[in-house]
């Protein structure tokens, strides 16, 4: 019975899913918000019974495949908050647009299960299917346009390239499990922290696994498929996309580099500063360049790669709890910008282009706010939450002599904020080049300010997530 | 009673109401939060103890424990009269907008409120994690008042103005950082005793020479600070040079100063330089300007030269065994910071009045403009006289003592310094005479009207304390004797 109590959240949620992607075929074209509403409840419910789990004592289950501790009910609460925020703005996106309404919402729940499977599993292979659950999952969102062309080849291409990606990753496991004949990640560890000389064959594996996790997270030199997906994919699964998987790759990484080869600590800390410092570097330099917003904020995601990267670099606790509280205050920070920008895609608009935001703050104040509030957050600039992720990474990173890639760090966040600040200069300074006022629905209207407010809220009193992310890894 | 978080929230916490209380109550509103922590703020003033260098009206709460990151305040003599200064000068730049700012009123109000509290958090943070968030925190209002209702320019001004000052910022913050992990402590006061190597101290000088320099602003990194006091609104402007331009001086005194004493004296001279530099190039450019508000901007950074000449020349005082010639050096300084932010905001203030009448800020336009408006006339040559350092008025007094104690360091050095003198006088003067005096330039100037009783109070009010500070320097010097002569005793210690 334990086994399936640690489960409870998963099956839970599996099976609602399941029970939603059935119900969604007998629904006729009338009552279709009462998929959205189900899906909703899904994930509320689940997010209650993972949240009844914070606190509990670490477990494992099903012969040392899944697992219970600190860090996976933590972290699986934010996923499914930050998910149900992502729901919700997109909603009025896709009943105006009737691109498959009912598939996005069962395929973004299986993609959260996939998630929560991630985060949960201490053995590769559980790992491996959670981690394949979510990317398919994602490859038939992309896709959901399906008479578009740009949405097809993004699909096409995430599809090849994650393809690639899993099996990178599937090799480099293997070549672990041939090093050390354990999929468990803990008895890997031990296997490994037993033996006098590394082996070679771990090393090896290692480099495969760098490679996947790098593809997943798209950090540069593996970064090709994050514009091009983020662009052509419809806003609503870019925000998919750019929120809540990134706080499962971090627990992904976590469980990988930190739970099964925390020995070879010393190759992983070389091979991920390089890729931090250049997703830090060509992030932020590629991303002045756009002139579309969802490629900005792409390009803006893989600098904030290369920062999440800065906290596991400096390897100790410390810096994993930074990396983590990074990778949550990142996802709800972005939620609320392409919130905003899903806000703005109405009465068939598409909000694409930075020219689209001129003069928001004339049109609609609390969008322009909760747009500025979370540009500066992803500035680094106080007192929004995301200078304290920055603030904590850097510092670890600094406390583990990797004071140069801080320097890089901070030279690269200060280009960063130019083009941040060119959105405020767009939203607050120039006029609005379509005089109309934009009006969002009441419950999106609500949602976005709670989320604005939150991000200020949360640099204010950074504690409140701070404290979790402490005790997950002590 | 916490005064200094009174005096930090009420502002921040009333800026954010107004402004989502919208533009009905707006100016009565913000009138009543800037009195209100302006009389707060007066408990420090009058609640203080001149005879110790202690920090005082301490408060200390744990912030992040995980990560040693505390809430705590304090004042010492240093701190504590730019506080006051902060928010004296709130009151008057409400009075200057009530009027004159017509679109979206109460987001420009709530953004001087807040940006009120945040620079009184700048000045009274003990804790350097805290002090970065307030100091940075402070670009965000500003960037929007500049870049909303500022001049045909303003986005290039304050885009400049934000990534400039970020830029320099964010490389002190890999230096507290780095601090940290030297002493485990983000307190400024631990910092201050820690030991630290020539090395380690050349580069956190640096680093903090990059966020101080820029901000206060020293030459050659200044170049942000004309076009933002041309394209910013008037009260932007003053707020911009009365009291932001002090974060950078108050950041040599608080961080560079203390900490890295050693590296402060080995590159003193080279600071020295540049702030002469700044006193006699920028004391040139001035003079060539044709926009009366660029002319101040250059002005600004020309007395700015004097604060950072006084705060290095304290180290070739030291060196020579001159403790009290440092001390002087430093006071100096710090007078020159207090008087030149009553001076230069009424010196933008006095532009702001013609030009809300004019909309023209060359000064070929005018001519002649005291035959109209003798008032205001009067006021405007009392400002520029004190501007130009006129004995009796508080622009005397700090640029007299820090060049008396350039003089105890090296004669030329005093002379160059004193070349303000001269130059101060010709640039602004002869901006005045050029406006005020002649004949009535054209119909333009001649329909003029003289200043209403609201801009008329407000410059009273400013040309009182200049005169104040000029009269009895020592009711300020008198703050901070032991503050500062507790700095020079620490910064006399070497460090290895």
């Amino acid at each position: 019975m334990d086994n399936l109590a640690i489960a409870t959240p998963e099956i839970f949620m599996l099976v609602a899913t399941c029970v939603v992607l059935v119900v969604s075929l007998f629904i006729n074209e009338n009552n279709r918000t009462i998929i959205y509403w189900s899906s909703q409840a899904t994930l509320l419910v689940t997010l209650l019974l993972a949240f009844s789990q914070i606190g509990d004592e670490a477990m494992t289950a099903f012969e040392g495949a899944y697992g219970l501790d600190a860090m996976s009910t933590v972290l699986k609460s934010w996923i499914l908050i930050v998910s149900i925020g992502g729901f919700l703005y997109s909603r009025d996106y896709i009943n105006e647009r009737k691109i498959a309404r009912g598939e996005y919402y069962v395929l973004g729940l299986f993609g959260i299960t996939g998630m929560m499977i991630m985060v949960s599993a201490i053995n590769m292979l559980t790992l491996y299917l959670g981690l394949e659950l979510l990317a398919l999952s994602l490859y038939a969102m992309v896709a959901l346009y399906r008479d578009n062309s740009d949405a097809s080849e993004a699909a096409m291409k995430y599809f090849v390239l994650g393809a690639l990606a899993s099996g990178m990753l599937l090799y480099g496991m293997s070549m672990i499990y041939g090093a050390t004949g354990s999929l468990g990640l803990s008895s890997i560890h031990d296997i490994l922290a037993g033996k006098t000389d590394q082996s070679v064959g771990a090393r090896f594996g290692l480099t495969f696994v760098i490679v996947g996790i790098a593809f997943k997270l798209g950090a540069v030199p593996f970064h090709m498929w994050v514009p091009d997906v983020y662009d052509g994919a419809p806003t609503c699964v870019t925000l998919f996309i750019g929120t809540a998987p990134k706080i499962a790759a971090f627990a992904m990484i976590i469980r990988l580099l930190v739970d099964g080869l925390e020995t070879l600590s010393v190759d992983w800390q070389r091979m991920l500063a390089i890729l931090a410092a250049l997703s830090m570097v060509v992030g932020n330099l590629l991303a002045i360049a756009q002139t579309n917003l969802k490629r900005m904020l792409a390009y803006s995601t893989i600098s904030h790669v290369g920062f999440l990267l800065l906290g596991i670099i400096a390897a100790n606790p410390e810096g994993y709890s930074a990396s983590m509280f990074y990778a949550i205050t990142y996802a709800f920070t972005t939620l609320a910008a392409f919130g905003v920008l899903l806000a703005l895609s109405r009465g068939g608009y598409e909000a694409v282009h930075l020219s689209d935001l001129a003069g928001l703050a004339k049109r609609n104040m609390l969008l322009a706010s909760v747009m500025m509030i979370a540009m500066i957050s992803l500035a680094g600039v106080p007192p929004m939450v995301g200078f304290y992720a920055k603030l904590v990474v850097l510092k670890a990173a600094v406390g583990a002599d990797f004071l140069w890639l801080a320097i890089v760090g901070v030279a690269m966040s200060v280009v960063g904020a130019f083009y941040y600040l060119r959105i405020i200069k767009l939203m607050f300074f120039d006029e609005p080049i379509v005089p109309v006022s934009a009006a969002a629905s009441p419950d999106v209207s609500a949602g976005l300010a709670i989320n604005g407010a939150a991000v200020v809220l949360l640099g204010v009193f950074p504690g409140l997530i701070m404290t979790a992310c402490v005790a997950a890894f002590s | 009673m916490p005064i200094l978080s009174l005096t930090i929230w009420l502002p921040i916490l009333a800026g954010l109401v107004i402004i989502a209380l919208g533009n009905a109550f707006a100016r009565p509103a913000a009138l009543g939060v800037a009195v209100l922590t302006f009389l707060i703020s007066l408990g420090l003033w009058f609640g203080f103890d001149t005879t110790t260098a202690e920090m005082q009206f301490r408060e200390s709460i744990a912030w992040l424990p995980a990560f040693d990151v505390n809430y705590s305040l304090g004042v010492d003599g240093i701190s504590m009269p730019l506080i006051v200064l902060t928010t004296l000068i709130n009151i008057i730049v409400v009075i200057s907008a009530w009027e004159v700012i017509k679109d979206r009123i109460a987001l420009y109000l709530g953004a001087f409120q807040v940006m009120t509290g945040l620079m009184v958090g700048v000045f009274s943070a003990l804790d350097a994690i805290l002090f970065y968030i307030f100091f940075e925190a402070t670009l965000i209002p500003m960037f929007l008042i500049i870049g909303i209702w500022g001049g045909p320019r303003r986005v290039y001004a304050t885009i400049k103005f934000f990534l400039y000052t970020f830029l320099g910022s964010v490389f002190m913050l890999v230096a507290l950082i780095y601090l940290y992990r030297v002493g485990d402590s983000f307190s400024i006061l631990g910092m201050h005793t820690l030991e630290l190597g020539a090395r380690q101290q050349f580069w956190i000088f640096l680093a903090f020479f990059a966020a101080f320099a820029v901000k206060i602003p020293m030459w050659p990194v200044h170049t942000w600070l004309p076009d933002a006091h041309v394209e910013a609104p008037t009260a932007g402007s003053a707020v911009l040079a009365a009291i932001m331009l002090k974060m950078g001086g108050y950041g040599f005194l608080r961080f560079s100063l203390p900490i890295v004493p050693d590296a402060s004296g080995e590159l003193g001279g080279y600071m020295i330089a540049i702030s002469l530099v700044a006193v006699v190039y920028i004391g040139f450019v001035a003079l060539a300007q044709q926009d009366m508000k660029k002319l101040i901007a250059y002005s600004s950074i020309s007395h700015m030269g004097f604060v950072t000449l006084g705060t290095f020349i304290a180290f070739m005082l030291i060196g020579k065994g001159d403790v009290d010639g440092a001390a002087l050096g430093l006071e100096g300084a710090m007078m020159q910071m207090v008087s030149h932010g009553f001076i230069s905001a009424a010196m933008f203030l006095c532009v702001g009045v013609i030009y809300d009448r004019m909309h023209t800020r060359e000064i070929a336009d005018y001519g002649g403009v005291m035959n109209v408006m003798p008032k205001f006339g009067a006021f405007m040559v009392f400002f520029a006289m004190a501007n130009a350092g006129l004995p009796g008025t508080s622009g005397f007094v700090g640029e007299f003592m820090v060049i008396l104690a350039s003089f105890k360091a090296n004669f030329w050095l005093a002379f160059l310094g004193a070349m303000t003198l001269i130059l101060g006088a010709a640039y602004t003067l002869w901006m005045v005479k050029r406006v005020l005096f002649g004949e009535v330039a054209n119909d333009n100037v001649a329909a003029l009207t003289d200043v209403t009783s609201r801009e008329f109070w407000m410059l009273a009010a400013l040309a009182f304390f200049v005169l104040l500070l000029g009269l009895w320097p020592d009711l300020l010097a008198n703050v901070m004797h032991a503050s500062v002569e507790n700095l020079v005793q620490h910064i006399s210690i070497p460090k290895y």
